[in-house]
Order: structure tokens, then C-alpha cells, then sequence
């Protein structure tokens, strides 16, 4: 139920998310999904990409620092009130986000929202219990 | 673990005894100088001071120091004290900043060294039965030929490999059976990688003891060095200056520092600023009087090396004061909103800190009449999270340390790996953009 995440560190410097979505592209990797989280002094590109693998590899040997972790993939529906159904189900039971992102399918009647929360295993729990729809990364890069 | 000494009585002298032989041997040498070297002479009749002024030797703190500059001045053999004729030999420094300085010494100059590098040798572990491995450089440089000798006056067998051909040595290592090995620390870990390479389990091999100088190193790459080779790693210090290898070395049952061969080489701990003599146990620079050397005697000359001397009895018995493993350069030192920092500290911190590696450079600017000092550490795999606190806090975390040892503010930046240059002989550690 878990989806793969990579995550990448960035130097606040122009032109290096530029590289590395060429470095994946030369190496055909698709990417699915994408945020990037910034501070005054840097950057942490995530990714979710098709071939997870390969992408730390090719990145890895291009220099830059790169980590796996694991997320959350829920699917909903496009249309009012999506995002907050699925946030209203982790607020009663108590778990904090530590991040999201968002994106939505070729179709455009679904939404994909990717989670970390604080407590990875019981926000599976209470989603499930909840009725809603966990993706597989399989599922994503089949989207 | 029984102790074994190379000149018992010398090196386990009461100091009292030890002080009035220094004093003697100190009263001397500034006669002699004074006589023979016109430089020497004229800085001492600038200073207002004369031979017969050094009555104990707290009136060292009288004599003018001597820095690298006045080697250079007096290129190449201006300073020698004896004529030519009685020179047996010459070392020189590389000279990369400007004009190298020449080095001269008799023939009972090459015996003293001979000795000291033989009471180093022993003081680690080292004895007749042992098979050293020479991986200091031979040639212009003091490291090779100085150990060399050594090791011969011990009655070991020398193996002279000096530098480089790092295959060939482990082969050498392997059929010599070579039991000391003594090097820099650096190749030292260029041999553990080698070895990995050629698939040589250093644990194969008969090494027991390393004796590693020439060039700083930290406690960190001591456990490294320790672990890769499988042997026991000891500090060794010298400098051509003042003699070459042998100028102290650790012992076995040391728990601070290496023991200086004090009956020929004289030291003391000064402010880098001021120039005045710090108290025992104090941090600053170091300064050493030769007290015995004849072609090439020096007064109190300025090494910009950092340590401290720690006058406490030592488990080994020897009497011989102990210096501190020099922790950095009074060249790198920077002076930060009136506080002083060496980069070794900064190393110090970020070696402490769990997964953080000592790949780090600091930028000093002035902004309006304010200094500020930032720290970029690179993130490796080890330290990097996806989540923006945790990067937060480890900066910060790193901040406050920097801010309890040093008691400087510093800004915390993370950079990506290997944007920070690899130290490859000197790594430049600061970036001083302040115009002052």
C-alpha cells in the first residue's frame, strides 16, 4: 500500500532541477508525480517516479544526495470538497501531515494526493476504514 | 606492558635535573651564536639583550624569536654556524611559497637526530626485531632519511620504500613481513584503499604499529587508519627547522600527546598575537629552541603550529614534557568578531555530530562593520531526510555546537556533495572575503 518516493537534496543554485530531470529523461524514466519543498538554503525535490531503482542509481551517480522514502498514495475524486473529505478522516484520528502534494490524471476525473503523515501505518488504517482509495505505485504509473 | 626506553637516564630524568642540563646546554648556544651568526647577533643587539642576560631559563622570553622569513633572507646557508667543511649534509623545504629554506647538519648533528628518531621508535613499541617500512619520501625532505637513520642506530631493519607505488608496497608489506609501518597519515589510507583494491586483508599481513607524521590529522582519521591497517596508529612530530622526524612522538600509555625530546629541543607555548609566553597547559603556538644541534641551531623559532604542553607525570615514565596533537595552523587561524577560530574546530564539531562528515568550508564577510562566519557542510545520504525539519533542525543542531565550543554565532548552510573541494595535501577550509 506503501508507494516509493525518492527525494533529492538541492542546493538553492539555478539550473539544477533542469539536470536532474534531464539525467531522467536520458535515461527514460517517467516522472508521476513531483514537489519541491524550499527554505532559504535549499531544496528537497520528491519524486515518484516508474523506475525507482534506476533513478537513484543514475542520480546517485550524477553527485547528488538522494534518499527513499515511503508514501502515501490516495486517489479521489476531481471535485469540491476532494482533499478535505480525505483530511477531515486524518484529523479525527489525530495524525499529522508532514507533507502532501497533488496532481491530477490524463482522464481529469480523479485526483492523486501523495501524503506523509506522521504515523504512516494507523493513517492507512483509519483511510481504509474511511473507504478510501489507496493506490499501488503500480497504479500510479498506470494512471 | 613492559616500557622499554631508547636513553633511559635522559628520558626519565627528575626534571629539575632535566631543567639545569636545558639551561646549560641554552647558555651555550646563545654564546656561540652570538659569536658566529651576524643575523642572530643583530636581532639580539635590536632587542637590547645580551648572552650573559640568560641566567635561568625563563629569560628564553628575552631572545627574539626567529620566523621562516629570516631562513628565507639568509638563503641558503647564511644561518649555518660552522663552516661548510664540517656540513655532512643538507635537507630543504619544498619552497612552495617563495624560496625554499636549507637545513644544514655535522656530522654529530646526523648523530643526535639518529638518537632522537631511535628514542621516537622505541617510545612506539618499535625494537631491534622489527621490519620498518620507510614510506616517508627520501630525498630533500628531512621524513625519509631522518627515519632512515633511526631505524638503523635502533638496529631494526630499515626497508627504505619511501613514497609512492602503493602495489609494489603491499607486495613488499606482504613478503617482508613488514611489522612498523611509518608514513603520512594520508598515504597511510591511500595503502588501506590499495589493499581493498588488490584484495589484501590487512589482517594478513604482520603490521603492528604505525608512526604517522608530516601533516595534521584528527583523532577521527586515527580510528579510521587504526581500523583499515589493523594496527596501532601513533603520532609523530618534526620539522626540518628544527631538526626532522623525532622532534616528539606518542608512546604506548599516552592519554594526551607525544613526548618531546626536550634535552635537545626546547619549547614553549606563546600567544600567536602578542608573542608573550602562555602558562602551562595553554593553547598557542609553538616555539622551539634547539639546544644541541651545531651546523644549524635555532632560537626560538616560530612553527604556527598549535598545540599545548602538559608538564604531568606520564604512565610510560618518561619526564619529557608532552605536546598536544597540533590541532591546527596560527596561518588558518581567523579571528571572528574578536574570538579566535581554527577550522580543526569547526572539523571537531562536525566530526562529533552522528553521520555528518567533515567535508565543510567556511566563508567569513563583512557586513557594515560586522563580521559573520557561515559553515557549509555538505549533506550526505547519511544526514539527508525528505522532510525540511529535519534538515532545519541538524543545521541548527550544528549551529548551537559551533556557538558552545567556539562562542561564535555561525550560519549553518547545507550544500550538496562534493560541491566542497576534496583535500588532496591541503584542502582549503576558508574563504576569507573580508576586506580589511
Amino acid at each position: 500500500m506503501l508507494v516509493e518516493q525518492i527525494a533529492v537534496f538541492l542546493e538553492n543554485k539555478s539550473g539544477r532541477l533542469a539536470e536532474i530531470t534531464s539525467i531522467l529523461a536520458d535515461n527514460d524514466i517517467n516522472i508521476r508525480a513531483l514537489s519541491v519543498a524550499d527554505t532559504a538554503d535549499f531544496g528537497i525535490l520528491r519524486l515518484i517516479v516508474d523506475k525507482v531503482e534506476r533513478a537513484k542509481t543514475v542520480l546517485r551517480e550524477n553527485g547528488f544526495t538522494v534518499g527513499k522514502t515511503q508514501v502515501i498514495a490516495v486517489e479521489v475524486e476531481d471535485k469540491t470538497g476532494g482533499l478535505a473529505n480525505v483530511l477531515q478522516c486524518i484529523k479525527k484520528a489525530g495524525i499529522n501531515v508532514e507533507y502532501m502534494y497533488a496532481f491530477v490524471n490524463k482522464t481529469g476525473e480523479n485526483a492523486v494526493l501523495i501524503f506523509r503523515f506522521e504515523k504512516m501505518e494507523q493513517a492507512i488504517e483509519h483511510l481504509q476504514k474511511g473507504g478510501f482509495t489507496i493506490l499501488s505505485r503500480e497504479q500510479i504509473c498506470s494512471l | 606492558m613492559s616500557v622499554h626506553y631508547w636513553e633511559e637516564e635522559m628520558e626519565t630524568l627528575p626534571r629539575v635535573g632535566l631543567e639545569s642540563i636545558q639551561l646549560r646546554r641554552l647558555q651555550h648556544l646563545v654564546h656561540r651564536v652570538y659569536k658566529t651568526v651576524a643575523p642572530y647577533r643583530r636581532k639580539m643587539e635590536e632587542a637590547g639583550v645580551r648572552p650573559e642576560d640568560i641566567k635561568s631559563l625563563k629569560d628564553l622570553a628575552k631572545l627574539p624569536f626567529t620566523v621562516k622569513d629570516d631562513l628565507r633572507d639568509n638563503y641558503p646557508f647564511g644561518l649555518f654556524t660552522v663552516p661548510l667543511e664540517q656540513v655532512v649534509r643538507v635537507h630543504a623545504s619544498s619552497g612552495t611559497t617563495g624560496k625554499p629554506t636549507v637545513v644544514g647538519y655535522t656530522a654529530k648533528d646526523i648523530e643526535t637526530w639518529s638518537n632522537v628518531m631511535a628514542r621516537a621508535l622505541v617510545c612506539a613499541g618499535a625494537g631491534k626485531n622489527d621490519m620498518i617500512h620507510n614510506a616517508y619520501g627520501y630525498g630533500l625532505f628531512t621524513g625519509g632519511l631522518g627515519a632512515h637513520y633511526g631505524i638503523e642506530k635502533l638496529g631494526a631493519t630499515a626497508i627504505p620504500v619511501s613514497g609512492g607505488n602503493s602495489k609494489r608496497q603491499i607486495n613488499i608489506m606482504k613478503d617482508f613481513r613488514s611489522t612498523v609501518l611509518l608514513s603520512t597519515p594520508s598515504y597511510a589510507l591511500n595503502l588501506a584503499d590499495a589493499m581493498d583494491a588488490m584484495q589484501v586483508d590487512p589482517k594478513s599481513l604482520s603490521l603492528r604499529v604505525g608512526i604517522f607524521g608530516a601533516e595534521p590529522w584528527s583523532e577521527s582519521m586515527r580510528e579510521e587508519v587504526e581500523r583499515k591497517l589493523n594496527l596501532k596508529a601513533t603520532d609523530i612530530y618534526g620539522l626540518s627547522e628544527v631538526m626532522g622526524p623525532g622532534v616528539a612522538q606518542e608512546c604506548l600509555l599516552t592519554d594526551r600527546g607525544m613526548h618531546i625530546m626536550e634535552d635537545h629541543f626546547l619549547p614553549e607555548i606563546i600567544d600567536p598575537e602578542t608573542g608573550e609566553v602562555l602558562p602551562p597547559g595553554e593553547k598557542g603556538e609553538l616555539v622551539f629552541t634547539t639546544l644541541t644541534k651545531e651546523a644549524f641551531p635555532i632560537i626560538r623559532y616560530r612553527t604556527k603550529d598549535i598545540s599545548r604542553l602538559y608538564y604531568e607525570p606520564c604512565a610510560c615514565g618518561r619526564t619529557l614534557v608532552r605536546m598536544e596533537k597540533v590541532t591546527g595552523r596560527t596561518d588558518d587561524m581567523l579571528i571572528i568578531r574578536g574570538v579566535n577560530v581554527f577550522p580543526s574546530q569547526v572539523e571537531h564539531v562536525l566530526v562529533g555530530i552522528e553521520g555528518v562528515e567533515p567535508h565543510y568550508v567556511i566563508v567569513v564577510e563583512r557586513e557594515g562593520n560586522l563580521d559573520t562566519m557561515q559553515v557549509q557542510v555538505e549533506v550526505s545520504e547519511n544526514i539527508f531526510s525528505d522532510e525540511v525539519r529535519v534538515l532545519e533542525n541538524l543545521s541548527k543542531h550544528i549551529q548551537q555546537e559551533i556557538k558552545d565550543l567556539l562562542g561564535v554565532t555561525c550560519r549553518v548552510k547545507l550544500v550538496e556533495p562534493r560541491t566542497i573541494q576534496r583535500s588532496e595535501g591541503k584542502a582549503q577550509r576558508v574563504i576569507d572575503k573580508r576586506k580589511i
